[in-house]
């Protein structure tokens, strides 16, 4: 069925002219910034609403209109739309991955154009897999999981695609902006001024639609899960905009400066960065563990109790945590001596989710051994156990002053990403897809159960290397001989990281043709749709009509 | 809230039970949201320990450390420490370890400094990684050079080969932003005719065979607008920073392309000056470093 015809005539044509709208802020960005990278992004707006326009407006009379009867089935077709979304961007965030990783490994060569350069890629890969891949992943689960654990369908249906849409374009513009040379200098936060502004909309979209869903719930208690996601979604918007505070040097260019400066910056930064890790790249995946992992396991949650402790110690002690980023630097010592503390606290509530979701598959061990899909999301949970200790271990000071600028910091990051991050989220693709696109099971279910083997290869030779690269380069550094002068120069140090990082780009290699192999298999998915009704999904309570 | 377990959701009506979970034999809480339950665990204890231990780690730490605000002030810690007096108190200690023997080279004598072996088994590898640090990026780790950076394992100077000039060097770089800096300026000859560039480019891309020809019209071109700075056969050794042109060392190149480049714009290559930034032992110790380089090449290759 076409996306245009699940929405309703008035619907269609709200739609188009919120399209219309969106192509006229495009043309009004363009005109007012002339030329540079405001004018492009604002044709890319312009481009993407007139498309819209004409989506809608060719749809308006010719799909028939949904029934009414639509109000009691859930509304699955933008999340049909976000899992494609997340796919396209993991292959383009994993390709630019492996390529900054290859230029590393081999610096000479970096071709001649701008934007092929090692500092415009990083962020594309930073961004294009954090919030392309992993933002993509999060919007499109949430919303599966609120409908499912509450029993009703989204609070309307224009809103979530306007979060999705919208965010994309967000993704988009930030990640062509790098390319063209522009970037707040903020890591995790290099989007330009009016990309900032614009996800703030987005978001505060989606927390509206995501607090009206779950006020319609026809079940008397929220489930963990939505308690995840609503963190993730009002913690992230409180970061953003607070990280985000500048003024644009100019209403009709990219170019702003940040309000904070010095070290209260570099604190609101990384007080920024570790809370993107926590409710980004954490509280969220944890909302999709929590619901994918039982029902693939049909296990019940094992401890009610636990979920509570971990949720509410997670959100309480990672506020904290910020500035283990900033240990040994112009940071007042009690802030470092704050952070490490709660960074070491954290570990209890962090440990008692993962042990939570391993728990959970007691009596279902058969089931992880058969079955690819709920063992990815079991790997996922090791991996957020093993990424917690290790980032608690970190915190410590006399710890970090050893692995602080090293490889470290970033085997740490992927045993993280590609370990948590990526395996939940293919655990969930691989459980959603068949279900949203009416089949039993996958187009081919062996690549399955290879994208796994792949994908725990790729993520073991990457996370082992840049341990041993972290550890060696670290102990480089440090180590002076008995005269008093350093034992190596800074030159050796580097030279001495050529093994590991060939091997990184391997595993990264082997890590990205699992991805690749999973986009393909749901590609044919798709192509394969089917008109099963998913058994699991219980008749809802039909609601009043909107 | 009831507290009639008949009323509690999920419970029998009439016995007040659960659900039991066969696996685990533990009740459920009767929540059940599409097909998800959860089960009535008891709080694992190990979890309420391991966290009264985190927190008692965390209040030993704000005990002994520097740890809360308490508005203009923070608390000090028990152990009274600074970071910055920390930092600075371990580098007093390295830099006291390497005065035993970095202080020979404040005011040295080169040559006695040379021949003292014990003290050259100390400081020769210190030099080699402090040449690591802050020279290699030009001239290669092994002083090998590179296009535009002139090779200091060799024995061709364009200054001089003597610790005391290389010290010179090093303290006010070549072109480089310092009052005392050395100026080695290769002047543009863009205003001679192509076609003599073109054949004096030939003639000195042949003078390190030895074969050139000096009764050739390139020759006295040569000599007439060359010699002065790079000497009569262009030997070079002139003291001005011009380099050789006879031996086989290069800076940029020596073939008839590069040379009619050099010809056309010129060569202003910029050594940096360390005074400010190495202290007045080290440079020594980098200017010994650099006049033995081309002896342990020697040494090595033989
Ligand atoms: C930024 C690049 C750069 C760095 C770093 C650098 N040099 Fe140089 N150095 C040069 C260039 C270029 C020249 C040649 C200048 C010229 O063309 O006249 C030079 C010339 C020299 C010379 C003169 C060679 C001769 O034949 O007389 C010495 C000696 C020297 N450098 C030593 C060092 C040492 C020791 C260090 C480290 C402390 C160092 N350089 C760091 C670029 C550099
Ligand atoms: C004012 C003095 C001066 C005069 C006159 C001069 N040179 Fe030079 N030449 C230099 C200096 C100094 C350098 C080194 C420049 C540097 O290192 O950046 C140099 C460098 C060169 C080089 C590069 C050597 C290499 O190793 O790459 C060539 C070739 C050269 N000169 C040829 C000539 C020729 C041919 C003439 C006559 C037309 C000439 N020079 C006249 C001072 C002079
Ligand atoms: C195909 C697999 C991947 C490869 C080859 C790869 C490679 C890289 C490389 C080379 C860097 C730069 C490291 C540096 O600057 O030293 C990097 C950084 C980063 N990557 Fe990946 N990556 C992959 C997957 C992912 C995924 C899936 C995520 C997130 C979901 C991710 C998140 C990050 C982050 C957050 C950083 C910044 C780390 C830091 O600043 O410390 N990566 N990656
Ligand atoms: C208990 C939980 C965790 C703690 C205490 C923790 C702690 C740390 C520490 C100490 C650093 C190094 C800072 C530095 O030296 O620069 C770090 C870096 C990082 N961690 Fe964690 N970590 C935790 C969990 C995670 C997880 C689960 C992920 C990913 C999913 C993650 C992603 C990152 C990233 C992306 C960085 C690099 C930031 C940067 O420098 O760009 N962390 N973390």
């Amino acid at each position: 069925m076409k996306a245009t015809a699940t929405l309703t005539k008035s619907e269609r044509q709200t739609g188009i002219g919120l399209a219309i709208a969106l192509a006229v802020m495009g043309f009004a960005m363009a005109a007012a910034a002339r030329h540079g990278v405001m004018a492009i992004h604002g044709g890319m707006a312009m481009v993407l609403g007139l498309a819209l326009v004409f989506v809608l407006g060719g749809a308006l009379y010719d799909h028939p209109e949904p029934g009414a009867d639509r109000l009691s089935r859930y509304y699955d077709a933008p999340i049909r739309f976000g899992i494609a979304m997340t796919l396209i961007w993991a292959v383009i965030g994993m390709g630019v991955g492996v390529w900054v990783a290859a230029l590393m490994y081999w610096p000479e060569a970096t071709p001649l154009w701008d934007w092929t350069s090692y500092g415009r890629l990083r962020p594309v890969h930073t961004s294009g897999v954090i919030f392309g891949f992993g933002g993509n992943a999060l919007i499109a689960t949430s919303l599966y999981v609120v409908q499912r654990t509450s029993r009703a369908r989204l609070a309307d249906a224009l809103s979530p695609w306007v979060v999705l849409i919208g965010y994309n374009l967000f993704c988009l513009w930030a990640v062509s902006g790098y390319l063209m040379g522009v970037t707040q200098s903020k890591e995790y936060a290099e989007a330009p001024w009016y990309a900032d502004i614009w996800l703030v909309a987005i978001w505060l979209t989606y927390f509206a639609l995501y607090i009206r869903t779950l006020a319609r719930r026809a079940e008397p208690h929220i489930y963990v899960a939505n308690w995840y996601y609503l963190a993730f979604i009002l913690v992230v918007a409180i970061l953003h905009i607070i990280n985000n505070l500048a003024l644009p040097v100019r209403w009709t260019s990219a170019e702003s400066f940040p309000i904070w400066s010095g070290v209260q910056d570099a604190m609101i930064q990384w007080w920024y960065g570790h809370n993107a890790v926590a409710f980004f790249l954490t509280a969220g995946f944890l909302g999709m563990l929590y619901y994918f992992l039982p029902v693939r396991a049909q296990r019940p949650i094992w401890s009610y109790r636990l979920s509570i402790l971990s949720f509410w110690g997670i959100v309480f002690f990672y506020m904290w945590a910020g500035s283990h980023h900033l240990h040994y630097t112009a940071l007042p010592y009690w802030v470092q001596t704050l952070g490490m503390t709660f960074s070491v606290m954290l570990l209890v509530p962090s440990w008692a989710s993962a042990g939570n979701a391993i728990a959970t598959l007691n009596g279902a061990w058969h089931k992880v051994r058969d079955d690819a899909v709920l063992r990815f999301m079991f790997v996922a949970a090791v991996f957020y156990g093993l990424s917690t200790f290790e980032g608690s271990f970190l915190a410590i000071r006399p710890v970090n002053s050893l692995s602080h600028y090293t490889d470290w910091t970033v085997g740490h990051v992927h045993s993280g990403t590609l370990g948590w991050v990526a395996m939940i989220v293919f655990g969930a693709i691989y459980s959603l897809v068949p279900k949203l696109w009416g089949r039993e099971n996958m187009a081919w279910p062996r690549a399955v159960e290879w994208h796994f083997w792949l994908a725990v290869a790729g993520t073991l030779v990457y996370v082992v290397s840049l341990w041993n690269a972290g550890i060696t380069q670290g102990l480089m550094w440090r180590t002076y001989d008995a005269n008093g002068a350093l034992s190596y120069s800074f030159i050796e140090t580097v030279e001495a990281m050529l093994p590991y990082y060939a091997l990184r780009t391997l595993g990264g290699g082997l890590f990205l043709a699992g991805a690749i192999l999973c986009a393909l298999n749901c590609r044919a998915t798709m192509r394969a749709a089917g008109s099963r009704e998913d058994a699991a999904d219980r008749p809802l309570a039909v609601q009043p009509a909107e | 809230m009831t507290t009639d377990p008949r009323a509690l959701p999920g419970a029998d009506p009439h016995t007040g039970n659960r659900e039991v979970d066969p696996v685990t034999g533990y009740e459920t809480t009767g929540h059940d949201w599409g097909g998800i339950r959860e089960l009535n665990t008891p709080f694992p204890r190990i979890a309420l320990i391991a966290l009264a231990l985190t927190v008692i780690y965390s209040v030993v730490a704000w005990i002994l450390l520097p740890a809360w605000p308490t508005g203009r002030d923070y608390t000090r810690g028990l152990l009274g420490l600074d970071q910055g007096e920390v930092a600075m108190d371990r580098l007093q200690a390295i830099k006291t370890g390497r005065a035993v023997w970095l202080t020979h080279f404040e005011a040295p004598d080169f040559a006695s400094l040379a021949v003292n072996r014990g003290l050259m088994a100390l400081a020769m590898p210190a030099a080699r990684r402090l040449y690591g640090d802050n020279c290699a990026l030009c001239h290669g780790s092994d002083g090998a050079g590179g296009p535009g950076f002139p090779a200091l394992a060799d024995a061709d100077w364009l200054w001089s080969g003597d610790p005391e000039e290389i010290a010179v060097t090093l303290r006010h770089g070549i072109n480089a932003e310092d009052p005392d800096t050395r100026i080695a300026e290769m002047p543009a000859f863009d205003w001679m005719d192509r076609v003599d560039r073109l054949s004096l480019a030939g003639f000195v891309a042949s003078l390190p065979t030895g074969k050139a020809d000096w009764d050739s019209p390139a020759a006295g071109l040569f000599t007439q607008n060359c010699a002065a700075c790079h000497g009569e056969k262009g030997q070079g050794g002139l003291g001005v920073g011009a380099p050789s042109l006879t031996d086989g060392a290069t800076i940029y190149g020596q073939d008839p392309q590069t040379v009619y480049n050099t010809l056309t714009l010129g060569r202003r290559g910029v050594m940096p000056a360390w005074a400010g930034r190495l202290g007045e032992a080290e440079i020594n110790l980098l200017a010994l470093y650099v006049s033995r380089l081309s002896e342990t090449k020697e040494e090595r290759t033989q």
